[in-house]
């Protein structure tokens, strides 16, 4: 740590600076320390790329606006864009990062932002890295995560864009376009980041993988990019907590499918599985995907006193008590109905119905409980009509 | 002290059950290398004692060592909030969600703070500090969105542990950036194991095999309850043979009395009734959505095989509106109302469905 006080910085500050940003390697979080450098390395986003790497070449950018899922390499794309055009000492006087977790009311917008967008920093001729930057005469202001700033800052931002048009690019980052006001959407050209497709992340995950020199296998990378839906953050996410259990583990052991469906939060499927036959649905009986012996009879024995009613009711408290997430059963369960081979179209548009509005009620913050008793109540309802 | 502080847990190798994950929870610590982490299962299954536990893991005794200081935040508009925390030299402990809607000025202003010093104690055995946060599923989304990006900038400095009864509530990328513990609620033969524990630790000799099984069905695996009801018991009768009466809480009789009338008579006057004792439990705060599921509980174990999955219905039909809702009373009220009409229409076999709503 001492060393780098040593090295020549052009000042105090900066010198501290850097002492902070030195974290040890092996505590950082992959998705940090795996962010891509350059925006060639960003995975999967050709079109984009493209058209981003024209601007390197013409140095000239316009407001942008970058929106998709999360975990599609958004903010990463921004940032490495951010570093190929200023390079490390530039950076930091021409880039400013706003996101969530710093205040962005409109008294930010208008004093913070309109006070960096006004200035016209000096350009630092010669990288201390040796190497050449574009750095092009203009400073970029990248707010993540604005769709979560206010109707008003975003208000506030429309004139701040234009007036400083010359002189400072904006980046707008976020996961839904439409809470985005029209003004703003329309001063920028917006970049629609798709989710990742499997065969980009597997390659993503494997070069990770072997970089960490973490043995995995390729169901185990099939359950990450299943559990992860094209989040490529959550799948690393994933990856470097199983990592972590594993090698904490005496003696190490494997990564398994299952450890990484734990770490995700998801219902064993054995658990769904049996839960959807107490429902009235039909399950084939067999050894289930990853090798484990179905689990089903061991309840059944114990609860056949029961029925109906009181028997889904036990059912339901169940899986309350064993802690999982009512909106992940209701996911999996969703799965499970909608892919059924045997279940008839009718059956199943009411099934989906009750789970919609499940869905609602459970954001809205209702009990759990009851919303789950209820859908299992009518989905069993459903299958036996 | 009350057993149920007083047998806590201390260190992860004194914990009963859920091993796999006391275990992984151990390795966790020694590894140098903790994520974020989420704790997440039913209310009495063990979250903060694992926490806890966690945390002198890490830390060394050291964190016992607890101060409790009252904070003052000013939020955007000057007003000013009074906040709890809970800290040790290496952790600090709130609930954001006492504050309401303001809770992210809280986060933001805790976390960076937190986030910008460095640990001075050169002997402590790590360089970040900890935060938890409880209640995580009652944040607001605005607190959650200011998490986001905290959690993965000052990672050098900070961990966050959260504790929250279930992941329903918290968005996404919140989750994808911790390690997600699920701590289910023990099973019966794990609760007796704990309650002789307690039993023999209290020198209150052997608990009778009646007894226990008594009071884990009644616990509906809550360890807290189970050991709060023991302890009471205890006190009645000390040496806990005879047929044992749980003392039930008098809100709960008062919910049973509730749907005992709704089952017996289903007239206007009823309804009345049912309001005013409806009255009496919400002035007594008990929470409303507590108040619906018991008594709806109740009603369908008195009610016809066939109306059972109507009144579950309408109940979390209601039960959700009454959260949306304001006044509590009214949605009570309708269900109850909605209950006695299903009856009603049962009993005197009259065609319902021209009224399916």
């Amino acid at each position: 740590m001492a060393a780098n006080f040593f090295q020549v910085k052009p000042s105090a500050k900066k010198a501290g600076k850097e002492k902070e940003r030195v974290v040890d390697p092996n505590l950082q979080p992959w998705v940090e320390k795996y962010r891509p450098k350059t925006i060639d390395d960003v995975s999967s986003q050709e079109h984009i790329v493209a058209v981003l790497e024209k601007t390197l070449s013409s140095t000239n950018l316009p407001h942008m606006l970058f929106y998709g899922p999360p975990g599609t390499g958004k903010t990463s794309t921004i940032l490495a864009l951010s570093r190929q055009l200023f390079g490390p000492d530039n950076f930091r006087t021409r880039v400013l990062e706003l996101n969530a977790s710093d205040e962005r009311g409109i008294s930010i917008v208008r004093e913070k932002i309109k006070n960096f967008a006004r200035q016209t920093p000096r350009a630092q001729a010669v990288a201390s890295d040796g190497k050449s930057y574009p750095c092009p005469p203009y400073k970029i202001i990248i707010l993540d995560e604005a769709d979560s700033m206010t109707q008003d800052a975003q208000a506030a931002l429309r004139r701040i864009m234009e007036t400083y048009a010359r002189i400072t690019r904006f980046c707008l980052v976020c996961n839904y376009v439409t809470r985005i006001i029209e003004p703003l959407a329309s001063r920028c050209s917006k970049f629609r980041f798709k989710p990742l497709d499997s065969s980009s992340t597997t390659t993503r995950l494997e070069h990770i993988a072997t970089e960490e020199k973490v043995a995995v296998t390729p169901p185990v990378i099939s359950t990450l990019i299943s559990t992860s839906s094209g989040d490529l953050r959550r799948a690393i996410t994933y990856l470097q907590s199983a990592a972590r259990l594993s090698a904490a583990s005496n003696p190490v052991a494997p990564i398994t499918s299952r450890d990484i469906q734990e770490i995700a939060g998801v219902v064993p499927d054995s658990i769904v599985n049996k839960f959807a036959k107490t429902l009235g649905i039909d399950i084939p009986d067999a050894v289930d995907e990853y090798g484990d012996v179905e689990m089903a009879d061991v309840g059944k024995t114990s609860n056949n006193t029961l029925r109906g009613f009181d028997l889904i009711r036990e059912e339901v408290r169940g899986l309350m008590r064993e802690g999982y997430s009512a909106s992940q059963i209701l996911t999996q369960l969703h799965d499970l109905v909608i892919l059924h081979q045997t279940l008839t179209a009718r059956q199943k548009s009411s099934c989906a119905l009750v789970m919609a509005e499940a869905d609602k009620a459970l954001c809205d913050g209702a009990d759990e409980e009851l919303w789950i008793l209820e859908v299992a109540l009518r989905v069993n309802k459903a299958v036996n009509s | 002290m009350l057993w149920v502080d007083h047998y806590r847990p201390r260190s992860l190798d004194d914990l009963h059950y859920h091993e796999g994950l006391s275990d992984r929870l151990r390795s966790l610590a020694a590894s140098g290398d903790f994520p974020h982490m989420l704790f997440y299962g039913p209310s009495g299954a063990g979250k903060k004692t694992r926490i806890a536990c966690t945390l002198k893991q890490l830390f060394g005794p050291g964190v016992e060592k607890l101060k409790i200081d009252q904070r003052v935040f000013l939020t955007p508009s000057r007003r000013k909030l009074d906040v709890n925390i809970v800290q040790s030299n290496f952790h600090i402990e709130l609930t954001p969600s006492e504050v309401g809607n303001y809770d992210r000025v809280v986060i933001q202003e805790i976390l960076k703070e937190i986030a910008q010093t460095q640990q001075v104690d050169l002997n402590a055995k790590q360089r970040f500090k900890v935060v938890v946060i409880n209640e995580a599923d009652s944040l607001s989304r605005d607190a959650q969105a200011a998490l986001r990006r905290t959690m993965e900038k000052y990672m050098s400095n900070m961990r966050i542990i959260l504790c929250a009864n279930s992941t329903s509530r918290l968005i996404a990328p919140i989750k994808s950036r911790c390690l997600l513990m699920r701590v289910a609620a023990p099973n019966p033969a794990e609760m007796k194991a704990v309650l002789s524990y307690v039993a023999s630790r209290a020198g209150a000799g052997s608990i009778p095999d009646e007894a226990a099984d008594e009071i884990i069905s009644d616990a509906n695996g809550n360890m807290r309850k189970a050991i709060l009801v023991f302890e009471a018991l205890k006190m009645q009768t000390p040496d806990l043979s005879g047929p044992l009466s749980i003392a039930k809480p008098d809100w709960e009789t008062y919910c049973h009395k509730v749907a005992d009338m709704i089952v017996k008579e289903q007239t206007p006057q009823q309804v009345m009734e049912v309001r005013s004792k409806f009255y009496e439990l919400l002035s007594h705060c008990i929470p409303p959505t507590i108040i619906l599921k018991t008594v709806a509980d109740r009603v369908v174990e008195r009610a016809d095989e066939s109306l059972k999955a109507d009144i579950m219905h309408w109940a979390a039909i209601y039960e959700n509106r009454m959260r949306l809702g304001n006044k509590k009373i009214y949605h009570l009220e309708a269900w109850v109302v909605k209950v006695m009409s299903l009856y009603k229409h049962f009993l005197f076999d009259i065609d319902m469905t021209g009224f399916e709503d």
